[in-house]
């Protein structure tokens, strides 16, 4: 497979989110402004390369039996990296994801890629599908963001954009209907392109 | 915090799945079919309580060697273990519950409940007696929403559907109706 391949498999055809409808826990939690969610894509996308890439260079050695646990322990020395690097450089931030940067660890889309694609590929490609895979998963979080913060709280990176929002948005019950129309409007999307 | 509090708020108002966001991917994964959905809470329950208390005496040690930052790595790895534990146990007591179960048993481990119950007790500061009454108040609203989703679910399977919000969307927004009446229990406490 071609590496701009995979790229776009991760980012459109596959997209974590809206097609394979995995790691949904932090998608609904982090999306409440645009700031978040962006952090949350990158802290997700660098934990994501990370583990691919370590996962690539060790497949040869990891039994196949203990695979799982292995690379959840990978995953989990990334996940503290990240969190220490966080609460280190941006304070803020780090108190605003507060749980959901630990709970990286459990998010199935890392293990899922650990799984379906580092652990059977070489080291450049599975750098490239946990980059693309990452940027599918930060794609998806910064249009819901978006929709929530803007129609939700009428801000936009904090910066007044609307005056009368609808504050349901940005409660958890938002969360759940509007990615429940994002996944519908982007199987129709898909569906059309297939059909030309 | 009293204990009935902390029970009645993890259940009803700060329910894990509708106000915290906590779970979701079984939520959606077993919430098809009622019978899997008790199993599942049935698990998770199991597996969160115990978790609670083991990791509560183990981030002791953690604060005694203070090495807090290795929390993560050191959850995870024995909720992995656990729910190792409870796949055999639950072959050998009731296989037909294992046959139905089976794929999402070893997802538990990447469930955000077990690893996000344990890590906000400690967060919280609870007791062990306060950390056993949150584990089971939060498995058991875990299992509420999931019997709840079940029920509509099966409902939504003859439901006239537009095509495009068939399975996973409408399922989605049925959640966001059902966070909209869990609101109501808001002012509950």
């Amino acid at each position: 497979m071609k590496l701009s391949e995979i790229l776009k498999n991760g980012i459109i055809k596959n997209n974590p989110i809206f097609v394979q409808l995995i790691g949904m826990c932090s998608v609904l939690a982090v999306t409440t402004s645009v700031q978040n969610s962006l952090a949350m894509g990158l802290a997700v996308t660098a934990v994501l390369v990370g583990s691919n890439f370590v996962i690539s260079l060790l497949k040869n050695v990891i039994p196949d039996d203990i695979r799982i646990p292995a690379f959840v322990v990978v995953i989990a020395t990334f996940v503290t990296v990240i969190e220490m690097f966080m609460k280190a450089y941006a304070q803020p931030i780090y108190q605003s994801l507060g749980i959901f940067l630990p709970l990286i660890v459990v998010n199935c889309i890392i293990l899922a890629r650990a799984e379906a694609f580092a652990f059977t590929n070489g080291l450049v490609p599975s750098i490239v599908d946990g980059i693309g895979t990452g940027l599918g998963y930060t794609v998806a979080v910064l249009i819901l963001g978006t929709i929530r913060e803007v129609f939700g709280a009428g801000t936009f990176l904090g910066i007044q954009v609307i005056s009368n929002p609808i504050g349901i948005l940005v409660m958890p019950a938002g969360a759940f209907i509007v990615l429940g129309i994002l996944v519908a409007l982007f199987k129709i999307i898909m569906a059309r392109q297939e059909a030309n | 915090m009293e204990l009935g509090k902390i029970l009645l708020s993890t259940i009803l108002v700060n329910n894990y799945i509708f106000a915290r966001f906590l779970g979701i991917c079984p939520f959606f994964g077993v919430s098809s079919k009622m019978e899997t959905s008790i199993g599942m809470g049935a698990a998770v329950t199991f597996v969160v309580t115990i978790s609670s208390i083991i990791t509560y005496f183990i981030q002791m040690l953690l604060d005694k060697f203070s090495i807090g930052y290795l929390q993560t790595i050191v959850f995870i790895l024995v909720i992995a273990a656990l729910v190792q534990f409870v796949e055999v146990a639950m072959k050998k007591i009731s296989p037909t519950l294992y046959n139905a179960l089976g794929v999402y048993l070893p997802l538990i481990t990447t469930n955000c409940v077990v690893l996000g119950v344990a890590i906000l007790n400690i967060q919280e500061k609870y007791t062990l007696i306060q950390t056993t009454v949150n584990a089971i108040g939060a498995s058991l609203g875990f299992t509420l929403a999931l019997v709840l989703m079940a029920g509509i679910r099966e409902k939504l399977v003859i439901a006239d559907v537009p095509e495009a919000l068939e399975g996973f969307p409408i399922a989605l927004v049925s959640a966001g109706l059902m966070s909209i009446a869990f609101l109501g229990f808001s002012g509950l406490i």
